[in-house]
């Protein structure tokens, strides 16, 4: 249909709508992500999201390498919450060629990947609120997420993209400053979770911005396979660690939370609550830590089993499940990562329609969103 | 002749006295408003140059003067280049009628507090410029985010404002100064004066009103093809009309240069004005390192639905109580 066979009223909407490029580079995409915004004045109409900008081949490059090659490519992937990448990785290659770790190594891998999830989650919170213009509170996340940065850089070497997990265990054991200084940081933190409720959680401009703000229905959530924090706010209690138990978690005694409504503000205390969820498996794993060893001795080739393996994680954003196809060598004849935020971003052109650009940031905001991640 | 000369020699020692007072008033603000802001934060805030960083904003300022100015292709470049300059322009005209202390004005006639709220109006005209001519959408968002919210802000303003011109009977500032020797009217009058204060929040673009500029949303708003000293103009013009509500507050409600007597009250009198106008200042400063960002609608409803009405029925309730109670007005 041209334009000139428009009614004259449709005629108007046409001439009035327009495009609008959010990204890739602007403040409230995190990374570079391009929007293309179908407008008509401050209105939304439709948003399509572009993807490939920090395309890196992760998948092709597991697919040519072994794991001690391949390794250092999992924590580049999500580098906020590398950890958990990690665990993803090192516990597919073990599941894959049936190796046995530790028991010691298991709750090691879980302290460090629950630390690395409160800290993904302080980065989000800060991140977050920043998009809905204040900018004092990531200040202080990032206070707290430095001392979570410290205690694991004496432990892992690296402060951000950690390679800290080997094949069979950790790279190395944790000692007792690790243990007292993450004692500490628990309490510090807790500490703080009043003022940030007070200070944010519980500001009125908050509760205006972000109640009925971008309703994901639990139909809808199913439908498109949103997965985290973004699944649980619409009332799905999803969590790979309760649902489909790996490693240690089974051990632990700790809840899922869950939202009522689907909007931003029940991911946000969904998210919010996590936090405190964590803190109470890390207070559980320390008490609970057994000696041993941290490592069995794995071979740097390692014959992965033919046929299908898979494995599935719970990251600070959601279910990551790694898939493997291997061919009887040590390289996998085809690697699958499943990542979470390239389901929860697709949700955006059917929810984010007919919406204001202010929402349409605080709805992109609420999903917590890592680039690199949806590109790899 | 020596008249002319006399008051052309007047005008233009006036002239030059309030614009350095707009640049100087930025220099104090910015610095004061990064150092309160970094102690909100728990950081230290500029330390670097000069003791606790005091010369950081002249050496910024330095910087700034010497970067380029970058005209965008494809921008209409007389707007563009005007529109900085227009910006700065109206918010220090009406420096002039504003009363540091008795003796310390540059005019005082009879219609000063409409004067202001006339000048500073023309504000939203060069934000609009500096939108449309930049050819960028997110400043055109800007601009129009800027003209919808000064529409619907500028109303309360202007009812706030005549519930005291009711009581003094008076649009010069000087007179409604006087009015308020016994008690100030913020005492009296404390509904006009929130709102007031709230409304010229939205008027100054501050947050959590600072939708033409929304960082998160809107890149930088209006000025985000701005660069060098195009871009510091609009900041020192931000500056000093957050120095203007602040001043207008202060005249309206807070008693102006009335404080305890100093030696030489005639002039020294500033001191308590321009105390009473950074107090408020800081304020605001406060107000905006602490709060997140309304959303657009939330913001015009907010005028619509609750100030306006508020307003409206504070100054039914003031002009009846002046009818009723003819001798309050005696003993003010």
């Amino acid at each position: 249909m041209t334009v000139e066979q428009l009614t004259p009223d449709q005629k108007t909407a046409e001439q009035h709508r327009f495009y609008l490029n959010l990204g890739p580079q602007h403040p409230s995409t995190h990374g570079v992500l391009r929007v293309v915004l179908e407008m008509d004045g401050e209105w939304v109409l439709n948003p399509q999201p572009d993807l490939g900008f920090g395309h890196r081949m992760h998948e092709k490059m597991g697919e040519s390498r072994s794991w001690p090659q391949f390794f250092a490519n999992v924590g580049r992937m999500d580098y906020v919450n590398a950890m958990a990448f990690n665990h993803g990785y090192a516990g597919l290659i073990e599941r894959a060629a049936g190796i046995e770790v530790p028991l010691r190594a298991e709750y090691i891998r879980v302290i460090t990947a629950e630390l690395n999830r409160v800290a993904s989650h302080l980065l989000w919170l800060g991140a977050f609120i920043l998009d809905l213009g204040a900018f004092t509170p990531i200040l202080y996340t990032f206070d707290d997420r430095e001392s979570i940065l410290d205690i694991l850089e004496d432990i892992t070497g690296s402060r951000l993209t950690y390679s800290y997990f080997r094949v069979g265990g950790v790279m190395q054991d944790i000692d007792d400053t690790f243990i007292t200084k993450t004692k500490q940081f628990i309490q510090q933190l807790r500490n703080r979770f009043p003022m940030y409720e007070t200070l944010v959680s519980n500001n009125v401009i908050i509760h205006h911005r972000m109640k009925g703000i971008g309703v994901i229905s639990q139909e809808m959530a199913r439908r498109y396979g949103v997965t985290g924090a973004v699944l649980r706010g619409s009332g799905i209690a999803y969590d790979v660690r309760k649902n489909a138990p790996y490693s240690v978690y089974p051990e632990f005694d700790f809840d899922v939370p869950v939202g009522k409504n689907g909007d931003c503000m029940d991911r946000y205390t969904v998210k919010f609550a996590e936090m405190e969820q964590s803190l109470r498996i890390i207070e559980q794993a320390l008490d609970k830590l057994p000696d041993g060893e941290f490592r069995t001795k794995v071979k740097g080739k390692i014959k992965l089993n033919p046929g299908m393996t898979s494995f599935s994680v719970e990251t600070a954003r959601g279910e990551l499940t790694f898939l493997l196809i291997g061919d009887g060598s040590d390289v996998p004849y085809r690697l699958k990562i499943r990542v979470p935020s390239f389901s929860n971003l697709s949700v955006m052109p059917e929810l984010c329609s007919d919406m204001l650009l202010s929402d349409l940031v605080t709805t992109m905001g609420s999903f917590d969103l890592v680039i690199p991640e949806i590109d790899r | 002749m020596d008249n002319l000369i006399g008051t052309m020699a007047r005008i233009i020692s006036y002239a030059v006295i309030l614009i350095a007072f707009g640049f100087a008033n930025a220099i104090i603000m910015g610095y004061l408003e990064r150092k309160l802001a970094a102690r909100i934060q728990r950081r230290p805030g500029p330390m670097e140059v000069g003791p606790h960083g005091i010369y950081q904003l002249f050496v910024d300022g330095v910087k700034i003067i010497g970067k380029q100015l970058i005209v965008p292709k494809d921008v209409d470049g007389v707007l563009f280049r005007i529109a900085p300059i227009l910006a700065f322009a109206p918010v220090v005209l009406p420096f002039i009628v504003i009363p540091f202390s008795q003796k310390l004005q540059a005019r005082d006639f009879n219609l000063g507090l409409l004067f202001i709220v006339t000048i500073a109006s023309i504000n939203v005209l060069t934000i609009v410029m500096a939108g449309w001519a930049s050819n960028n959408k997110y400043s055109l968002f800007g601009a129009m985010r800027s003209v919808a919210q000064n529409i619907s802000f500028e109303v309360p303003v202007l009812i706030s404002i005549l519930c005291i011109a009711l009581m003094t009977g008076t649009y010069s500032m000087q007179g409604i100064v006087k009015a308020q020797g016994n008690v100030w009217f913020i005492l009296i009058q404390p509904v006009a004066f929130i709102i007031y204060f709230i409304a010229g929040l939205a008027e100054t673009n501050r947050n959590p009103f600072d939708l033409p500029e929304a960082e998160s949303e809107l890149t930088a708003g209006f000025h985000t093809e701005y660069s060098g000293f195009g871009f510091s103009l609009f900041v020192i013009a931000e500056y000093a009309n957050m120095f203007l509500v602040c001043s207008i507050a202060t005249v309206l409600f807070l008693g102006g240069w009335h404080g305890i007597p100093l030696p030489f009250f005639e002039y020294t009198g500033a001191v308590w004005f321009l105390a009473k106008v950074y107090v408020l200042m800081v304020v605001m400063v406060w107000i905006r390192w602490t709060f997140p960002r309304v959303r657009f609608d939330q913001l015009l409803n907010f005028s619509w639905k609750y100030l306006i009405p508020f307003s409206l029925v504070n100054l039914l309730v003031t002009a009846i109580c002046i009818k009723l109670f003819p001798l309050l007005k005696e003993m003010l």
